[in-house]
């Protein structure tokens, strides 16, 4: 492995985090909800994808169909657990997000069983040269998607109506409603995006890896949650960068660091260290 | 004998539980990791006693060295707060099982076996741990009541207010991760010498979870709800196959469904069972 390898691995590791980041720094940014159960959505993602894809044999389409789905999913899911709780204090929703996560990994488990699933024809294994890099088509496609889903997010969220409306309620939520802003419309909204970015990240990593189980949810989803917190928590711009740079320090953390820590626990590592030195993240809002 | 075993696994968990009620209970520092400290304690005593040292001495030895880490993450609560708080110690959790898992010498993936066996027979054992248990409920019943007590309230309700009044909340945390962690080690410690093999696995973030859901079901900061919780759900995994096959989702369900219609747990739900019955008596 020689370093452009390395830094082009760590990039499309990066890529993925911030489909899933993006998501719950949203939900944060809007609600304050340190949402757990994200991962969940996420491991769905990943299951509808592939199940579709092997009933379907195409993957594109399958895709589509997921991240829709997924996020219609992720709108109901706020509607019938979080807006009940919302006016609670705010260890509640933490915590009963918690307790949904845990309870989506074992009912997968009890559903699809504890065995992983693959493809029956792993889609994008093809390789192709990219400046003297050797990539699988898959990983490239993994890039394609970051930058046009968060691109499109961007669009939205700068030009459109409904991102005006976003914004002014993630700054001031009871005055953006005097203006008549239908807040509940808002945070409709919120969740599918951030559903519909977790189930894509999801069936791109059910791709990379070519197998789904019911705990797959668990290690990118923590590490979602340093790269929030280390991006300033509700701050996209902070999420992104927090996201690459985590793919590609641990990237080379795993050549470097590896007799000291384990690969997954570089993240907490980087996190506790910034939080040492900057409690309100590498980029808060100030 | 097959009660013994479910009173000794009763004790320690109860002593797990009250240790994370006093720093996420108490004082209201949320803590996602406890589990480390519960495996730094049993990772302790086992290397101390399977070099040849003696289980007495274990004990005390493993409620140090999580004491001095506790000390440590403590100082984390000083410097964020709430959610911060949450995923920084999420984040020791990992950290611990992260590093454990790369070091020869604390078994890596293959863990501790082996662990000699404290030599009092079980039925002893069993109420050397109750007994422990007892001491620690006690404890919690006094430290609620003390000025201390009172102090971490203040803290757990209102840390700026706390301030401007004159408590030392940075002291007041400092204690009170020392206490909790310190008990989590002796925990741990009991857990190592009756299971006799300690592995990185049962001290994850989903362990951390277990220890959270007896202290949100039993109602934060009760002393007896927690104590309650902890018993019932340490033992029927034991008692009942389908408990112990459905266990997370029981403990996920419970998370949410207590967050969702009685955030206080079972300490609030008695307290209003209570009040109906009392208010109906003197109604009558």
């Amino acid at each position: 492995m020689n370093y452009s390898d390395l830094l082009v691995q760590g990039l499309v590791e990066g890529c993925i985090y911030a489909l899933i980041a993006v998501g719950l720094t949203l939900v944060y940014g809007l609600l304050r909800i340190l949402h757990i159960a994200h991962a969940g959505i996420f491991t769905l993602g990943a299951y509808v994808g592939l199940l579709l894809t092997n009933e379907t044999g195409s993957f594109a389409a399958a895709f589509v169909i997921t991240v829709v789905a997924v996020g219609f999913f992720g709108m109901a899911f706020y509607r019938l657990f979080y807006e009940p709780i919302l006016d609670k204090p705010p260890h509640v929703a933490l915590i009963a997000s918690i307790g949904l996560f845990v309870a989506m990994e074992e009912i997968y488990r009890i559903v699809f069983g504890a065995t992983s699933i693959s493809f029956l024809a792993p889609p994008l294994k093809d390789t192709v040269e990219v400046a003297g890099v050797r990539l699988e088509e898959g990983r490239i496609a993994v890039v394609v998607l970051a930058v046009v889903l968060i691109g499109g997010l961007a669009v939205l969220a700068g030009r459109t109506r409904i991102g005006i409306a976003w914004r002014a309620t993630v700054s001031d939520a009871a005055m953006a409603e005097s203006f008549g802003i239908d807040l509940a419309r808002v945070r409709y909204i919120n969740f599918f995006v951030a559903s519909a970015l977790a189930a894509a990240a999801g069936v791109m990593v059910a791709l990379l890896l070519n197998q789904v189980i019911p705990t797959m949810g668990g290690v990118p989803a923590y590490k979602a949650l340093a790269i929030i917190v280390l991006g300033g928590l509700g701050n996209v711009k902070g999420t992104l960068i927090a996201a690459l740079a985590l793919g590609v320090i641990e990237s080379f953390g795993t050549i470097y660091l590896d007799r000291v820590l384990d690969r997954d626990a570089i993240a907490f590592a980087f996190l506790i260290a910034v939080l040492m030195i900057r409690p309100q993240g590498l980029f808060a809002r100030r | 004998m097959y009660e013994i075993s479910l009173l000794t696994v009763m004790s320690f968990s109860v002593i797990f539980a009250l240790s994370l009620n006093l720093i996420t209970g108490f004082c209201g520092q949320i803590s996602l990791g406890h589990a480390a400290f519960y495996g730094i304690g049993a990772y302790s005593a086992a290397l101390f006693t399977t070099d040849g040292g003696s289980f007495w001495l274990a004990l005390p030895l493993a409620m140090a060295v999580a004491g001095f880490f506790g000390f440590i993450v403590g100082f984390a609560s000083l410097r964020v707060r709430h959610d911060f708080l949450a995923i920084t110690t999420m984040g020791v959790g990992f950290l611990f099982t992260g590093f454990v898992r790369q070091q020869d010498f604390l078994g890596g993936e293959e863990g501790i076996a082996g662990i000699p066996d404290p030599g009092i027979g079980q039925i002893p054992y069993m109420l050397l741990c109750a007994a422990l248990a007892t001491a620690v409920i006690a404890f919690s019943l006094y430290l609620k009541r003390s000025w201390m007590g009172h102090a971490f309230d203040a803290i757990a309700t209102d840390e700026d207010t706390a301030r401007t009044l004159g408590i030392d909340v940075a002291r007041y945390k400092l204690t009170a991760f020392v206490f909790g962690t310190a008990l989590a080690g002796l925990a741990g410690a009991l857990f190592a010498h009756y299971v006799k093999f300690v592995e990185v696995e049962s001290f994850d973030f989903i362990e951390s979870i277990s220890v959270l859901a007896m202290v949100i079901v039993g109602g934060i900061g009760s002393v007896w709800g927690v104590v309650v919780a902890a018993a019932f759900l340490s033992v029927l995994p034991l008692l009942l196959q389908v408990f112990a096959d459905f266990k997370l989702l029981i403990y996920g369900v419970l998370l949410f469904t207590v967050m969702y219609f009685a955030p206080g747990g079972i300490d609030s739900l008695m307290r209003m069972l209570w009040r109906r019955i009392s208010g109906r008596r003197t109604a009558g």
